[in-house]
């Protein structure tokens, strides 16, 4: 028992300081909330798929922004793409960069792009790996016989 | 009597005797002649009134015939019978004679007088022969005036008139030469216009002034005028002996101005032309009676006629000028509703345009403030976040403002706790009030209503502005809000005396006063309060900051919910006292739930899971599409998920209860109208249901109009989803969901 609800607090502080520091928010607790026994992996999956995603986009992004000409358009519509992803799984830093990424769009500022194209990256990394830690914590959790409602 | 008592001695009296004898046969025969042809010839006249004493005329005659012819037998011896027969005959000669005689007297003064009355009837049938005659000409005369009228008054064209009048009386009258002399503009000279014989008159002129002229001029009838006068020298004498008689008549120029409703033009106008009339030289003939009156009634006629002309000219002239100035107040009209529509589209896309690069401003400067900084780099960027936020704040009034102009702005109404709006601006006001060490006091009387209907929002807003301007404006001391609902005796205020609000069954009028013991307003000022961009001069307010937007909005809105707001302030440095006055609705029932559209918490009943329920979800972002899809997984739901357009078209059907899509997708919304057409009976139809990030009016507007069911919000969270399901489920109620 000690060994879980010392994981169980573990787990309770870490979530709370990722919200603390803005890396997540709401959302990603009402997706938490959507697990249940028969879909125990439900949050993975989704974080997962959005990283996939997110690199795809970045890779685009990238790609389109170092040619000659840079379609703007595209780098657009890819941005607001990312915003939805970022805002369906509650990851706040993610879309409040791109609110700003939008803008330079706008202007057609490549400069202002790349750099916000940076931080995107740099944040999704640090988001993968904190996500990353949290899974293994709940890992942990589960094998040490805790049930998954007790983490809601 | 001798001679019969003797044997006849022929020879010396036989000659006397034998004369006699044939005389007396010649008397008797044609005393027995005349009664015949005299019988004969009253036989054959009919009318011979005296008969009888033609009979006896007769008898007298036959008789002296008879006499003399018995005479004859007296000549010759004769017996005592002829004698007799003689005196018999000789008697009634003598009765009949007398009697005859005795008549006479009484019959030939009867026969003269026939005479007379025979006489006197010839001369009468001579007088009304001659009055015939003068009966006829004037029928003449009036048919010529009525052919004439006709003529004249056939046209309404000036020019026309006139020669037509010419012509005609030309004709008519057998005239030499007519001629109309028309005032000039100064009205000093006439000048001749029209003549009938010669095309185009040279301009004669002819100063008004004559005497001949002024006679015509001051009398209404036709005046005979001598040739040699200045208007009747018309032609140059071709030595023709004696000049026709000339006549002429004046025709009075009608004005418009005379014609008022209440007083028939008189002929008090001054300007007259002049029509001159000239017979043909070298004939005999006279101005006759019936002609003047022709020429005086035809002169009437053409001044009717021309004014006639005249109305109807000004009349086309004003129709042109109106003409003109609709097409040019329509043409004003087209340009101000391009200028308001360029003025919205220009709102629009500024709002938009103005939105984004603010909130780019402020989200960056908000994430700057979370970066280290030095705090001199600190304070810069929390005085950026500050002039941003004023910005936005000013941008947003602005298109208030605009919106409220062009009564676009429609008020959002709801039911809202009365008490709660004012603690809430009591909270907001409070800090700002403790920092400058002011009182602030709230009052609501006991009778306002706990729960009102009205726009919560903008009457929030506008108690805030008001408050916030209190506490703006005063350096010390206090602030008091008071609150009560009005009574008609009390709303006899000097400010509002146009203002008579009838409180209703289910309306009652809110009074708020805010009373400040600020700084004041001159009352010459107070007008201006409310006015747009307008503000006070004085160094006092100018540092307070402010656009002067506040309170114009704030009588907008005001007006808009049927109030009145007004300012009092007895001048400069005794504080001041904001009134307003707004109209606000009885909610039926006081402990109804007061929620407008939806329950703000869980249904008391309703599903917690849906199980079975078909729903389909159509996102193109993954990751949205996987989090929706085991949010209903979640609930119990059957769900697909497809990421395009041509998929959902192709998957959905009668089974799905709903359908959840993103509508920032390309075609989101096209795909919402194809399956309504798809599906055109309603009740087997799945709800359409829109997910989206974006809440401004547009797309709620464009949701509305495609026709779906409803909108959400994204992020969705699970209650949210659940109440929304149940509500489709259980109350297949239209929606909408913030």
């Amino acid at each position: 028992m000690d060994v879980l609800s010392h994981l169980h607090r573990q787990i309770a502080d870490f979530t709370a300081s990722l919200h603390r520091e803005g890396f997540l928010d709401e959302q990603f607790t009402q997706l938490q909330k959507l697990r249940d026994e028969s879909t125990p992996d439900f949050v993975n999956e989704v974080v997962s798929l959005f990283f996939e995603d997110c690199e795809k986009l970045v890779t685009n992004m990238a790609r389109a922004l170092e040619s000659q000409t840079v379609d703007f358009k595209q780098v657009d519509s890819s941005v607001h793409q990312l915003k939805g992803s970022s805002s369906s799984i509650g990851a706040t830093k993610i879309k409040n960069i791109c609110i700003a990424f939008r803008t330079y769009c706008e202007a057609k500022n490549r400069e202002g792009c790349v750099r916000c194209l940076q931080e995107v990256d740099h944040e999704r990394v640090l988001l993968k790996n904190k996500l990353q830690t949290l899974f293994r914590l709940e890992q942990q959790f589960v094998t040490a016989g805790g049930s998954i409602p007790a983490l809601q | 009597m001798e001679s019969c008592c003797f044997e006849p001695q022929w020879p010396a009296d036989e000659l006397l005797m034998k004369y006699q004898y044939i005389s007396d046969f010649f008397i008797a025969l044609a005393y027995f002649s005349i009664p015949l042809e005299l019988i004969y010839f009253v036989k054959k006249s009919a009318v011979f009134p005296y008969r009888w004493v033609l009979v006896q005329f007769g008898a007298f005659i036959v008789l002296c015939g008879a006499t003399h012819l018995i005479n004859l037998w007296t000549f010759t011896m004769h017996t005592r019978t002829v004698e007799i027969v003689m005196t018999i005959a000789k008697g009634m000669t003598a009765a009949v004679s007398c009697a005859t005689a005795l008549m006479l007297v009484h019959i030939i003064p009867d026969l003269l007088s026939v005479k007379t009355r025979e006489l006197f009837l010839k001369n009468k049938a001579a007088e009304l022969d001659r009055e015939m005659g003068l009966i006829r000409t004037q029928e003449e005369t009036g048919r010529h005036v009525r052919m004439l009228t006709h003529e004249i008054r056939s046209t309404l064209d000036r020019h026309t008139i006139l020669r037509t009048t010419l012509v005609e009386l030309g004709r008519t009258l057998a005239l030499e030469e007519c001629a109309l002399w028309m005032p000039t503009r100064t009205g000093l000279e006439l000048q001749l216009s029209y003549t009938l014989r010669q095309q185009n008159p040279v301009g004669y002129t002819v100063p008004i002034q004559l005497p001949v002229i002024n006679k015509v001029f001051s009398s209404n009838r036709a005046v005979k005028i001598s040739p040699n006068c200045p208007v009747a020298r018309l032609r140059p004498l071709a030595g023709k002996y004696i000049p026709g008689e000339v006549v002429a008549v004046r025709v009075p120029l009608l004005h418009l101005s005379n014609f008022q409703i209440n007083d028939w033009p008189e002929l008090s106008t001054k300007r007259y032309a002049l029509m001159v009339l000239m017979l043909p030289s070298d004939s005999a003939r006279q101005w006759h009676v019936h002609e003047l009156e022709l020429v005086e009634v035809v002169a009437d006629q053409v001044a009717v006629a021309l004014s006639h002309a005249a109305i109807l000219e000004e009349s086309m002239r004003a129709r042109d000028l109106l003409i003109e100035q609709n097409f040019a107040l329509d043409r004003a009209r087209r340009e101000a509703e391009t200028a308001i529509s360029a003025r919205n589209d220009f709102l629009a896309v500024m709002n938009h345009e103005m939105r984004i690069p603010m909130h780019a401003i402020i989200a960056l400067s908000s994430l700057l403030q979370e970066t280290e900084l030095t705090p001199e780099q600190r304070l810069m960027v929390e005085t950026i976040l500050k002039s941003s936020n004023l910005l936005a704040t000013l941008i947003n009034d602005v298109l208030d403002l605009s919106r409220l102009e062009d009564g676009s702005l429609k008020l959002d109404l709801g039911t809202f706790n009365v008490h709660a709006i004012f603690k809430e601006v009591l909270n907001l006001i409070k800090p700002i009030a403790s920092v400058k060490k002011l009182l602030l006091t709230l009052n609501l009387a006991p009778d306002l209503p706990e729960y009102a209907i009205g726009d919560e929002k903008r009457l929030m807003q506008t108690i805030l502005n008001v408050v916030g301007n209190a506490v703006k404006f005063t350096k010390e001391g206090s602030i008091s809000i008071t609150a009560f609902v009005t009574k008609s005796e009390s709303l006899r205020d000097s400010r509002a005396s146009d203002f008579y609000p009838m409180p209703s069954d289910n309306h009652f009028y809110l009074r708020v006063q805010v009373k400040d013991s600020g700084s004041g307003i001159n009352p010459q000022d107070v007008p201006k309060l409310f006015t747009k961009f307008a503000q006070t001069q004085s160094s006092a307010t100018r540092n307070s900051g402010g656009s002067g937007l506040g309170l114009a909005i704030c009588k907008r809105f005001v007006n808009l919910m049927e109030g009145q707001i007004w300012i009092e302030s007895e001048g400069l440095g005794k504080g001041c006292t904001a009134i307003f006055i707004v109209k606000l609705g009885i909610p039926e029932h006081s402990n109804e739930s007061k929620h407008s559209f939806m329950p703000k918490g869980p249904p008391s009943r309703g599903q917690t899971t849906f199980p079975g329920v078909k729903v389909l979800v159509m996102d193109d972002n993954g990751v949205s599409r996987m989090v929706t899809r085991g949010l209903l997984v979640h609930l119990r739901c059957n769900v697909t998920a497809v990421s395009s357009s041509d998929e959902c078209l192709r998957v959905v059907s009668q089974d799905h209860k709903v359908v959840f899509m993103d509508v920032l997708m390309p075609d989101g919304f096209e795909v919402a109208v194809r399956i309504r057409e798809k599906f055109t009976n309603c009740h087997e139809r799945p709800f359409i249901v829109a997910l989206t990030g974006n809440t401004d009016k547009l797309t709620k507007e464009t949701c509305m109009r495609v026709g779906l069911d409803g909108v959400i919000l994204k992020p969705i969270s699970v209650e949210k989803m659940r109440t929304v399901l149940s509500n489709i489920v259980e109350h297949r109620r239209l929606f909408e969901v913030m």
